[in-house]
């Protein structure tokens, strides 16, 4: 069974992999988004030292390896469960003999390896070329960084998932996945550092997922998180994974009896 | 001309209907792109707790640029909406059928896929520019309005035709296009101080891909910023530039297209 599902993961890598002209230009415009972010924080700081706790390499850093870890953590799972819901492909995948929600989480990982290797890896050497990014030295926040980054991965997912199946509710659920792009983008930190919004805003980002997906792992990356402060942010990581499991489970068992299909 | 406006009725009544089929998703969306908008505006705004100004300009100027961008970008987002073009005309094949009809290849398809409630973005637009106007007492007179509609129209062309432009490309190749949501990124870069940028991106961002043309420029004309008067005005000439580019290449695509076969 497992290998079943690694095969998921196999078969969507080679599937990207047919279309890499894409993330070839994909690439360029990562890399020209963070040279303009790079340069637009240039002038916010002016001659200031520091900003929210960032000093002005960290915060390259961050910006650069914020868009980077997006390139691997983004994925389209929700509109790809939307569109097999609206043309009833999804009835096929309750009489097969696999868990459809692993299935669709499987693939992304897939799609996010190519993204990783082909995209992020390359991208941060551009970007470490062409800008004053600074690597961390320390062994301890890579390891973290990058189990970090596969935990951001499956957050991001369980929302795409969340989202996606959403449709079995309200039909047409395209707004809401605007939506939830844009709520992402902009509360996990990839825009705006969430050290950076007023208290009270910051305030109610602790409480949300969102975090989780960017702007923790970044933290780490940069050195502004450090030793135990390192276990902390793994700890909010993993529970919000927990909790995100339930509200996709008790919507997939409910689905079941909901089904309908629009045509197809 | 008769033709091509009763064309736009028939295709509006349509656009009624199918959207009152899914009438709650209908007021999603709108939310949704005025939170799309409230994100670059949350950016502007969070910055600017942390500094007093950008590159030399001030809170209320950046804001005045982006309530200007808001009212182009509504306008485009609403009636040339060309997202997903690839994926529906080439590789599910509804090119053949608009080919074989009488009107303007681009018309039909722009209409197929009007958002009007896009428009509501660029509202709040003029909303904004109207504040920052009042705030920085700018005045304002009959030749202003003429010029900022002259701009708006300028702005809206040459969104037009870079992106019916690359549009086109999906004429050549069936590959999902991923040119266009990235190019979604870089648009937004207009909208901020030019000379911020680095020497590459600023001839980038006027000359290539001229979306500083449909924010900085434009606003900068109102402004007083360094940015002279004669430059900001070329933004219209620009606008025809581009979108007669943007719709010669998409004629040129329309010819070599030889169908995706289905």
């Amino acid at each position: 069974m497992v290998s079943a599902y690694l095969d998921f993961i196999r078969i969507r890598f080679l599937m990207m992999l047919a279309y890499r002209v894409n993330y070839y230009s994909g690439i360029l415009i990562y890399t020209l988004n963070i040279g303009v972010y790079y340069f637009t924080w240039q002038a916010i700081y002016g001659s200031q030292q520091t900003l929210g706790g960032f000093t002005v390499d960290q915060m390259t850093t961050y910006v650069a390896v914020s868009w980077m870890a997006r390139a691997f953590y983004f994925n389209n799972l929700d509109r790809e469960i939307a569109n097999d819901i609206r043309d009833g492909s999804v009835a096929i995948q309750f009489i097969r003999p696999y868990n459809y929600v692993f299935v669709k989480m499987m693939q992304g990982l897939g799609e996010g390896l190519f993204r990783l290797l082909l995209f992020m890896g390359p991208g941060m050497i551009i970007a470490c070329l062409l800008f004053p990014v600074k690597l961390p030295t320390d062994p301890a926040a890579w390891t973290a960084f990058l189990f970090m980054l596969l935990m951001s991965f499956l957050i991001n997912s369980q929302i795409n998932i969340f989202t996606g199946l959403l449709s079995f509710f309200v039909e047409n659920n395209e707004g809401m996945m605007r939506m939830k792009r844009v709520l992402v983008d902009l509360f996990s930190g990839v825009i705006v550092p969430i050290s950076l919004f007023p208290g009270w805003l910051s305030g109610i980002m602790k409480y949300l997922p969102f975090q989780a997906i960017t702007f923790l792992p970044s933290s780490v990356f940069t050195g502004r998180i450090q030793g135990t402060g390192i276990w902390q942010v793994l700890g909010i990581q993993l529970l919000w994974f927990a909790i995100l499991i339930l509200p996709i489970y008790l919507m997939w068992r409910s689905a079941r009896h909901r089904l309908f299909v629009q045509g197809g | 001309m008769v033709f091509y406006t009763s064309l736009i009725w028939e295709y509006m009544k349509n656009y009624v209907k199918t959207k009152l089929t899914y009438r709650a998703d209908f007021w999603v969306e709108v939310l949704s792109d005025l939170l799309f908008q409230a994100t670059n505006l949350i950016f502007i705004l969070v910055i600017f707790q942390h500094t007093n100004s950008l590159g030399g300009w001030s809170e209320a100027e950046v804001v005045f640029v982006y309530g200007y961008f808001m009212i182009p970008y509504g306008i485009f987002m609403s009636f040339i909406n060309l997202w997903g073009f690839s994926e529906r005309y080439i590789v599910k094949g509804e090119m053949d059928r608009v080919l074989t009809r009488p009107a303007h290849s681009l018309f039909q398809v722009i209409l197929e896929n009007i958002d009007p409630p896009s428009i509501i973005g660029s509202f709040v637009g003029a909303v904004i520019l109207g504040i920052c106007w009042a705030q920085l007492d700018i005045p304002f007179g009959i030749v202003e309005l003429l010029v900022l509609i002259v701009m708006v129209i300028g702005s809206v062309l040459i969104y037009t035709g870079v992106y019916t432009a690359l549009t086109a490309i999906s004429f050549f190749s069936d590959a999902p296009t991923g040119i266009l949501p990235l190019m979604f990124n870089i648009q937004g870069y207009g909208r901020y101080p030019i000379t911020i940028y680095n020497r590459l991106i600023q001839v980038l961002l006027t000359w290539v891909v001229p979306f500083a043309f449909v924010g900085v420029y434009p606003a900068a004309y109102f402004l007083d910023q360094e940015i002279t008067k004669s430059f900001a005005l070329l933004t219209p000439v620009v606008g025809i530039v581009f979108f007669t580019g943007g719709l010669l290449f998409w004629n040129y695509g329309v010819r070599k297209y030889r169908g995706a076969g289905s």
